[in-house]
């Protein structure tokens, strides 16, 4: 056997650093999906009436609605009555401070590296925990507050801003979207709200933590971002899930509104249990709809995402440029490591004069890993002057992979400019020989050439988590070559 | 320094080597000629440890010490390099940044401490004049969009700046105009020294001009057949290899 197949032996036994999990008091519901389980749910939350009644008119679509066959993504008919769609860890009493969080809960946290704990807390951070279905707890909200930027739990902004959610909650991503959309808009159960005044620059960065604990249960969150005339946020996710051999399923939503002048930045370091890397058995399924609006002129929304963790990965970061010199950018790190599989990309819709947007998206494929970017860029009549940038780059591990690349292209106006670059290259034998002939390791050339792969991406983190990525990248990775 | 004795090796199963000797001491500049397949690449991939060259027989000793269960990179950290034939593009990675990585490797592994940015940039800007190479190939990637002759160039720049003891010259001198020759012939030429060896594979006599080797061996079929002086590079330039052939 030769070297370099040792070490990727000795990397696939890598086990998953965060496949832990927490042995709490949970209240987890049956599992199975009817009407009465989104009324449990609903009541659950408090919610009020006009809620409940979107998500039973959600339920009733998404039972018309089909599951989409379309991606490359290879799995068996997840089996929706077999998941339980709510689960919480019981609180003891009802909180009114961090202090009286489950100590189980922050010591969760403090495993995964998420100090909740104000005085640890990573400098400039605000930072929500969702735990299974809800939001445990949410960070420097005094401070926040005094700028008049609202960061809380889904379930808090329903209860104390009201019209606000009544007024974006679908509006982006309607109920009648895509199957998981649907399925979520019926049973969500938790998220974050974000909402940015007029004329504010959000003083701190703002981060949510998901974390997948119960077994057999979904999890389904919604996050909702509002930046009001000339503002600006910086927003980010992050997610960890124990290791199970039951697969798991993850069904957001993401719906980001910018208005006039505003910019949203939204960057995500997803890191779900992958799946046990030699049988492929377990991981979670990730099936999610993330859609931002620059409904104002001179809006901006800019995705970044980093996936390299997932069973599955179903997920198209999208920007509608309704406003004029709109801006949509959307940066892409994705990495199918082993059995992993990811069908990923974006969507630009183009309907104002003078729009723009660039994609940039990086796929990784090692192991047995089948990677798909799926893009498409959409030219209005109205959108005079668009343009598209796109660079989707393919890079290849070993011989068992693959990369696939689907870009769709609609331009209903003359005055477009639309550019595409792609390029597909394997990590070779030779690029390895030829590091290892200056004293350079194979672990060290595989991470240098795959960090120089990522760079223009990892370039767009924001710089607290672009070492984080850069890590996670290498851990992921690691003598993933033969 | 080197030391090559009874070495049969070869590629899937095929025999490429079939029982060569030969002796590098220090500071002594050896060239290989041969005809393409008589196992010239081959010879310098076993010294290198390239994955899939099996050996059969025989021993190569460095040092003193037996290398042929000595990874790659050991190799490499130990005073072994070789300029590719054919250098390789590494798309993404900045050249410069690769080259700091090569030598804090060899500079780890000797105990020594490493270079920062700011050093190094300095040490690489007197390198880069010896090979008259322009600065913006620095901050490329490694070989990306590289001319034949900058990528040789760039062979001899690594060299230069990772001071090997041995340095393999992988018929460095095909693809080059007589310029770039020239330039890289000077750049190994005032590379040496008495503690330094070279063994430089080639088919022409261009290079051994410039160079001027202590000794020259014809390949052939796996073998060293003859070996001699600078006189054998011009017998070989009028007579061609037949005459050697058995």
């Amino acid at each position: 056997m030769s070297k370099n197949t040792q070490i990727i032996d000795k990397a696939i036994e890598k086990e998953y650093e965060y496949g832990f999990t927490t042995d709490i008091e949970q209240e987890t519901i049956a599992p199975g999906l009817n009407k009465d389980v989104i009324r449990l749910i609903s009541s659950k939350k408090d919610e009020p009436q006009w809620l409940l009644d979107w998500r039973l008119k959600a339920y009733d679509q998404w039972l018309k609605m089909d599951e989409p066959d379309w991606s490359k993504l290879n799995f068996s008919q997840i089996d929706f009555q077999s998941i339980s769609y709510y689960a919480a860890p019981k609180p003891k009493k009802k909180l009114s401070s961090l202090d009286e969080v489950d100590p189980e809960l922050l010591d969760t946290y403090k495993k995964l590296g998420i100090p909740l704990e104000e005085q640890k807390m990573l400098a400039n951070v605000a930072v929500d925990a969702v735990f299974d279905s809800v939001s445990v707890t949410t960070t420097f909200k005094e401070e926040l507050q005094k700028h008049g930027v609202i960061f809380c739990s889904f379930s808090e902004a329903v209860k104390n801003h009201p019209n606000i959610i009544k007024k974006y909650l679908g509006s982006v991503v309607p109920t009648t979207d895509n199957y998981f959309a649907a399925l979520n808009s019926a049973v969500f159960s938790d998220g974050s709200f974000v909402y940015i005044p007029k004329n504010v620059r959000c003083p701190m960065e703002l981060s949510t933590y998901f974390r997948i604990n119960a077994a057999n249960t979904g999890q389904f969150e919604r996050t909702l971002i509002v930046a009001e005339e000339q503002s600006h946020v910086s927003y980010l996710e992050g997610c960890t899930a124990p290791m199970r051999d039951e697969n798991q399923l993850h069904a957001a939503v993401v719906e980001l509104v910018a208005h006039k002048d505003a910019e949203i930045k939204y960057s995500t370091v997803q890191n779900w249990y992958p799946g046990n890397p030699k049988t492929g058995k377990g991981g979670i399924y990730n099936f999610v709809t993330k859609r931002g609006t620059c409904v104002g002129d001179n809006s901006k929304i800019s995705w970044t995402q980093v996936e390299t963790g997932s069973a599955l990965t179903w997920k198209y970061p999208s920007c509608i440029l309704k406003g004029d010199n709109s801006v949509g950018e959307f940066y892409s790190v994705a990495l199918s490591n082993n059995f992993q599989q990811a069908d990923t990309g974006t969507k630009m819709i183009h309907i104002g004069k003078n729009t723009k947007s660039t994609i940039i998206s990086k796929g990784i494929s090692a192991g047995k890993g089948q990677n798909t970017y799926r893009g498409g860029v959409k030219i209005m009549k109205a959108a005079e002057n668009a343009r598209n940038y796109s660079q989707c780059d393919s890079i290849l591990i070993g011989e068992e992979c693959g990369a696939h690349t689907f870009p769709y292209i609609d331009v209903r106006n003359p005055s477009a400019q639309m550019e595409h670059e792609a390029s597909t290259s394997r990590i070779g034998e030779d690029q390895l020989f030829y590091c290892n002939q200056r004293g350079i390791s194979t672990e060290d050339a595989v991470s240098m050439i795959v960090n120089g792969f990522c760079k223009e991406v990892f370039n767009e983190l924001p710089m607290e988590f672009a070492v984080e990525a850069q890590k996670l990248m290498e851990v992921s990775l690691e003598g993933s070559v033969g | 320094m080197l030391e090559i004795k009874n070495l049969h090796a070869g590629i899937d199963g095929k025999e490429i080597l079939k029982g060569l000797d030969l002796t590098i001491k220090a500071g002594e500049l050896h060239a290989i000629m041969g005809r393409n397949g008589s196992g010239k690449s081959t010879l310098a991939n076993i010294i290198t440890g390239r994955e899939n060259y099996e050996v059969t027989s025989g021993t190569v000793k460095f040092n003193g010490n037996n290398i042929l269960d000595m990874s790659p990179e050991n190799r490499a950290l130990e005073g072994i390099f070789m300029s590719f034939q054919y250098p390789v593009v590494i798309p993404g990675v900045n050249n410069t940044y690769f080259l700091r990585a090569a030598l804090n490797s060899k500079l780890k592994h000797n105990e020594l401490k490493e270079v920062n940015a700011a050093d190094f940039m300095r040490l690489i800007r007197e390198k880069l004049k010896l090979v008259e190479m322009d600065e913006k190939y620095l901050s490329r990637a490694v070989n990306d969009g590289f001319s034949g002759g900058e990528k040789k160039k760039n062979e001899i720049l690594q060299m230069l700046t990772l001071e090997p003891q041995l340095s393999i010259l992988d018929e460095t001198d095909s693809g080059l105009d007589i310029d770039a020759l020239r330039i890289i012939a000077q750049g190994v030429n005032n590379f040496r020294n008495s503690e330094r060896s070279f063994l430089a594979i080639t088919h022409y006599q261009r290079l051994l001009d410039h160079m001027k080797p202590d000794f020259i061996h014809v390949l052939i079929d796996g073998k060293i057949v003859k070996s001699g002086g600078m006189s054998l590079a011009q017998e070989l330039e009028e007579k061609g290899y037949s005459w050697l052939e058995a």
